[in-house]
């Protein structure tokens, strides 16, 4: 069988499944930030950002932003009813103290005991680590989405992270392109796979042993860009 | 008591040399622009305040604001989370270049570490950091069979702040998300100097809309029409 690996948009959607109503949400810069598109419609998602905002919305229309109002990422935003600010220590007691429902983070690397690298790839250049370190700490799920694998080619669900550590045994589930992967007592669980992908194939894909309990379901999402 | 100043030149004429200067904002929200460039002009014309240790959470965008203070070579050192943004260049080539020092922290510890020294905590533990290189060197200690990190406050000689409406007490209210870092660094600095939009009566501020109460500010100076480092920056403003 053939298979074509899901691209950034279908991966978001598919985390984008797993939230539930009600639920208050950190979605990291970049890829993550995708998933609040794909939010199941009669869901109400509430979303949080490092520099004091609870409850944004959209981006606004080019020429209507205000350069105030702008999201961890320095994108503009707006906000929904019900939006609050909020000043930095109270923002990130919202992360650490345990009131986020999921943060759903980036990843260069995620190990099967659920160590995260995601802020730096090696010891070169400026180094800039932002909220990372902190929001991997305190929400009920800290959930990764990526590739699964780099653009080279080299698995990024590894035994051990090569990469500088983010976060220490902090990743509960990994959407891939080709997997829904959860990480239970320093194992990776397989729990989904793209229908056309072969246990052997995508095994050789990944960096450390998949194990699976009881049948793996099909990976499916539509096909968005 | 009158906290207002008389103009922005005042607002930044007792910065010493060698200070350490907290400065509010996050990117170009809540940015006190007017208040840096009055600073830089200082230095420009006078040589001070030189050997500045900034705290922010970035490190400049462009060639406005912290990223032109740096360009001038009055910043010694940066403590940030993230001393990256659309234009980094005048922190990048000076750290490449040997030529500026920088303490790297996690966003909510930096955040915490201020609020800290303001409310007279010396030092606290969070789980951020623990088992990564930032965490290298500092005391580790379970609670509830979990590790975490033991961090030290952050305290400043000044604080440059922006927010929105200001009364001659000091008591301040923010515009959006320009509160961020704001109101924590009013209570972090020896001295607080916030630049206003408007400054008004007391009285004028309705009590249960101030955010940041007076006792945390020292100064006010009114700059009725800020600029918006952003705009500035997509502009292609440059300030030298």
């Amino acid at each position: 069988m053939t298979w074509q690996k899901l691209r950034n948009a279908q991966i978001a959607w598919r985390a984008a499944q797993d939230i539930q109503d009600g639920a208050y949400v950190n979605l990291g810069i970049g890829i993550p930030e995708m998933v609040a598109k794909f939010q199941p419609e009669g869901r109400h998602i509430t979303y949080h950002t490092e520099n004091g905002v609870l409850g944004f919305g959209e981006a606004p229309p080019e020429g209507e932003e205000d350069w105030d109002l702008i999201n961890a990422g320095k994108k503009a935003i707006t906000l929904n009813p019900g939006a609050s600010f909020f000043h930095h220590a109270d923002s990130f007691s919202m992360v650490r103290g345990g009131h986020l429902d999921l943060a759903v983070l980036g990843a260069y690397q995620v190990a099967q005991n659920g160590d995260l690298a995601n802020w730096r790839v090696g010891s070169k250049g400026v180094p800039a680590v932002g909220g990372a370190m902190d929001l991997v700490h305190g929400a009920k799920r800290v959930a990764v989405i990526t590739d699964h694998v780099t653009k080279d080619g080299k698995p990024k669900l590894v035994e051990q992270c090569s990469f500088p550590l983010t976060g220490v045994g902090c990743i509960t589930r990994v959407y891939t392109s080709l997997a829904v992967v959860d990480i239970e007592d320093g194992r990776f669980m397989l729990r989904e796979k793209l229908a056309g992908i072969s246990m052997v194939e995508l095994q050789s894909l990944t960096g450390a042993h998949l194990y699976t309990s009881g049948d793996v379901a099909d990976l499916t999402t539509p096909d968005l860009t | 008591m009158d906290k207002s100043l008389k103009n922005l030149r005042n607002a930044v004429a007792d910065v010493p040399d060698g200070a350490v200067v907290m400065i509010g904002g996050f990117g170009g929200s809540g940015a006190p622009i007017e208040l840096i460039h009055a600073l830089i002009d200082r230095y420009m014309a006078t040589g001070s305040p030189a050997n500045l240790t900034v705290i922010n959470n970035n490190a400049g965008n462009g060639k406005i604001g912290i990223a032109a203070m740096i360009d001038s070579g009055m910043v010694a050192k940066m403590i940030c989370s993230f001393p990256r943004s659309s234009d980094p260049r005048a922190f990048t080539d000076k750290y490449l270049a040997g030529e500026i020092a920088l303490e790297l922290v996690p966003q909510g510890t930096l955040a915490e570490r201020i609020r800290a020294a303001g409310a007279g905590i010396p030092a606290f533990f969070t789980p951020a950091s623990y088992g990564t290189e930032l965490a290298r060197g500092k005391q580790i200690q379970e609670f509830d069979g979990k590790p975490f990190v033991l961090e030290r406050w952050l305290k400043a000689d000044f604080a440059l702040v922006k927010a929105a409406v200001g009364d001659t007490h000091g008591n301040l209210t923010y515009r959006l998300a320009g509160r961020n870092f704001n109101p924590l660094m009013c209570m972090a600095a020896s001295k607080t100097i916030a630049q206003v939009s408007q400054i008004v009566k007391l009285g004028q501020i309705d009590p249960e809309l101030v955010i940041t109460p007076g006792i945390f500010v020292d100064g006010v100076v009114a700059v009725p029409d800020p600029q918006q480092e952003e705009v500035l920056i997509r502009t292609g403003v440059e300030y030298a």
